[in-house]
């Protein structure tokens, strides 16, 4: 496959984790912000393959990790008791409301569509007048210029039964709430690459003299993360920080200016809960006042308790890097994939499903 | 063969009725009817035509086996084939990873009212094809129909008999370390077909379902390896993955898999990585797992590759005692990570 497989590339990866071997003299700890690097790092198996003394942390750039527990009661609560036909990601379905994930509401004979595009919803919209249809718009930057669009269209197709439920994140407050935690010890961070092929480079350089932390924006593939692990730990060891961007080949200082144009049309930024983490000001986006007929919280009367989180899931803690997964008591005995507690265990990108895999096959390996 | 060159072989006979209703279930007259609008005819051989509750054969001796299985595929017609086609194609396989040549099998159809009598006939055609490339009579069968909504257009159930190949032992039991694992073709191809239609999903693609039958290329591998052959399985729901995930629970042994040989068909590729699909999860049809002696594997290899269905075959593992009841994929970039079992359907993720 063009442009993926070179960055697929063995010998490539293999050059550099020699280099991420030499340079790394002694212990840092370096969180990879977004759900897919993780994915990526697990999938690819090169937690192993990296020295000990580099330790990544994998942060809160989980979309479906960091949705509250009081959002996916709405969306289960909107698919079951309004009728609405609910829309959303696929892998939003697993995760566990206060009693029911979506999944289960479908298998409760609420009509849960799988989608890969909210643009779609406005079609399902379009075809069925007499339905009320939503589309839960869950993610970081990277969602919103289409979640953005398909508030546009509606609005411009004159289709009123279409409305998203918002649950918009963005990456830089994420950072600041891992760095204001006097209990975090992260030295560098892997920035989402493809966050930043929208919003561009302009919002970290801030964030690098403020805490006066490397930052790299880093892509998806083997050769871009250790790559871009390995620019980390040359600037930790030799005491340079600054911004770089591994990922240019995606990224661009300014990134995507229609993208942006269109998000800060429909969206203005607000506070938001993140799941485990509590609320975080200024961190989410809201539908400006003026598409108000299309947010779904305002559109329905929802009418739900807000149901607390789990006390015994540390998910807050594990999200900034201050605990590993296996260090929470429950881990892989009352929170497994199969029964999770907290949405990190739930997505293939979750800091506790991936630890779980990973760590499972590391401790049987050595017992064995 | 296509589904236009099926129809033009086969069209369907003119009928005074072009939906299926609740009473073409009854049994009575109107089951009559639509059983003789066709049904019969296009199906036909002496076992069928009796017209009896079941078929009565002769076996020769030697050791059968028999498998069953439903399919309740949406949509029930995809690119590559249609339920049809997988239902005879999937109850062939199932015996012949048991080392059987399926002989006989019954089909049975579930039907949701309101049926167009051209999608049933699209149906029966494929059935028909599927079961003359395979090699097997359709001896027996039975349809239902239910109310509107309380079906998915149509159900259908297949079970079959098969004669052993006479030098087969495939068993789990058989399985040890140092066997060595291969795999017929390109894994995912079905799965990455029928999400490419499925409502919601839709995207534009040339991918067209593997279906087939496998069962005259396992014959051929048991002519050349017998009992070298130690276990086979179809990689069907929940993939390459689960499939392999069940053999090392099963046998307490571990199974050491290398990402590269893998094969998977660069469209197919592609569209996991827009949908963040893993292929090893994904469904198959017309693919199997062997798991052969590793003084057999080459010529097992040799035989897969000369045969249709084989020609992207490739050695893809080992199985091992060192790490008991894990699958470890040694990832392309030289990496290793455990492959487990999925815990349910998987889901695309975001991003």
């Amino acid at each position: 496959m063009k442009y993926i497989s070179e960055y697929r590339d063995a010998d490539l990866v293999a050059r550099y984790l020699e280099e991420i071997h030499r340079a790394a003299t002694q212990p840092w700890a370096i969180m990879e912000v977004c759900g897919g690097q993780t994915h990526s790092l697990v999938k690819n198996g090169i937690l192993q393959m990296l020295p000990e003394q580099v330790r990544m942390v994998h942060g809160p750039g989980c979309p479906v990790c960091v949705t509250p527990l009081n959002l996916i009661d709405k969306a289960v609560y909107l698919a079951l008791e309004k009728g609405a036909i609910l829309c959303s990601f696929g892998d939003m379905l697993r995760v566990p409301g206060s009693s029911h994930s979506l999944l289960e509401a479908k298998a409760a004979g609420g009509d849960v569509r799988i989608l890969y595009s909210p643009l779609e919803a406005v079609k399902i919209a379009r075809e069925n007048p007499g339905r009320e249809v939503v589309f839960f718009a869950v993610g970081f930057e990277t969602t919103a210029p289409a979640n953005a669009l398909s508030v546009l269209h509606a609005q411009r197709a004159g289709v009123a039964n279409y409305s998203i439920l918002t649950s918009h994140v963005i990456v830089p407050p994420a950072i600041e709430a891992v760095m204001n935690d006097p209990d975090s010890n992260i030295q560098g961070f892997l920035a989402a690459g493809h966050v930043c092929a929208i919003m561009g480079l302009e919002e970290y350089g801030p964030l690098v003299q403020r805490y006066h932390i490397p930052i790299v924006v880093t892509g998806f593939e083997p050769v871009d993360l250790v790559q871009g692990i390995l620019m980390t730990v040359r600037q930790l060891e030799q005491g340079i920080i600054k911004l770089e961007n591994q990922y240019a080949r995606v990224v661009k200082p300014e990134g995507n200016p229609e993208a942006r144009k269109v998000i800060g049309q429909v969206f203005r930024i607000s506070d938001r809960e993140w799941r485990g983490i509590g609320n975080i000001p200024l961190s989410g986006y809201e539908l400006r006042p003026e598409f108000a007929a299309y947010d779904a919280s305002l559109k329905f009367d929802i009418d739900i308790p807000h149901t607390p989180e789990s006390k015994e899931c540390i998910a807050g803690q594990v999200l900034k890097g201050i605990k590993k997964p296996h260090e929470c008591p429950q881990f892989g005995k009352k929170c497994t994939p199969q029964h999770p507690m907290g949405a990190p265990m739930v997505s293939s990108e979750g800091a506790c499903a991936a630890y779980y895999h990973f760590s499972q096959a590391l401790a049987d390996t050595e017992t064995a | 063969m296509d589904k236009i060159s099926m129809q033009l072989q086969c069209p369907m006979p003119k009928l005074d009725f072009d939906i299926i209703t609740m009473g073409h279930g009854s049994g009575g007259l109107l089951t009559n009817r639509l059983l003789d609008s066709g049904v019969f005819d296009l199906l036909k051989n002496d076992l069928l035509d009796e017209r009896h509750d079941g078929a009565v054969f002769d076996i020769k001796a030697g050791k059968m086996a028999f498998s069953t299985d439903s399919y309740v595929i949406s949509p029930i017609f995809f690119p590559g084939g249609n339920i049809g086609e997988l239902a005879v194609n999937g109850t062939v396989n199932d015996l012949a990873m048991c080392g059987a040549q399926a002989r006989y099998l019954s089909l049975a159809f579930i039907i949701e009212e309101g049926l167009h009598m051209q999608e049933f006939w699209d149906v029966l055609v494929g059935i028909k094809f599927a079961a003359e490339r395979a090699g097997v009579r359709i001896v027996t069968g039975d349809t239902k129909v239910v109310e509107r909504g309380k079906g998915d257009k149509i159900f259908i159930n297949t079970s079959g008999v098969g004669m052993l190949h006479p030098r087969a032992d495939i068993r789990k039991s058989r399985v040890q370390p140092g066997d060595v694992l291969l795999i017929s073709g390109p894994v995912a191809t079905h799965g990455v077909a029928i999400l490419s239609v499925r409502q919601g999903l839709e995207f534009e693609s040339s991918i067209a379902s593997d279906t087939a039958n496998l069962n005259h290329t396992v014959m051929r591998l048991l002519d050349a390896c017998g009992p070298d052959v130690h276990l086979l399985h179809d990689p069907t729901r929940g993939g390459v993955a689960t499939v392999l995930n069940e053999l090392v629970r099963d046998t307490g042994l571990g199974i050491d898999l290398q990402e590269a040989p893998i094969p998977v068909l660069e469209e197919v590729s592609s569209a996991c990585e827009l949908l963040g699909l893993d292929p090893l999860y994904v469904a198959n049809e017309g693919v199997f797992l062997a798991v052969v002696a590793a003084e057999a594997a080459e010529s097992a290899l040799e035989v897969l590759k000369g045969d249709e269905n084989g020609l992207q075959a490739a050695i893809i593992g080992t199985v091992t005692a060192e790490h008991p009841r894990q699958v470890v994929l040694h990832s392309k970039i030289g990496g290793r990570r455990v492959v487990n079992m999925p815990i349910g359907e998987q889901l695309p993720r975001i991003c």
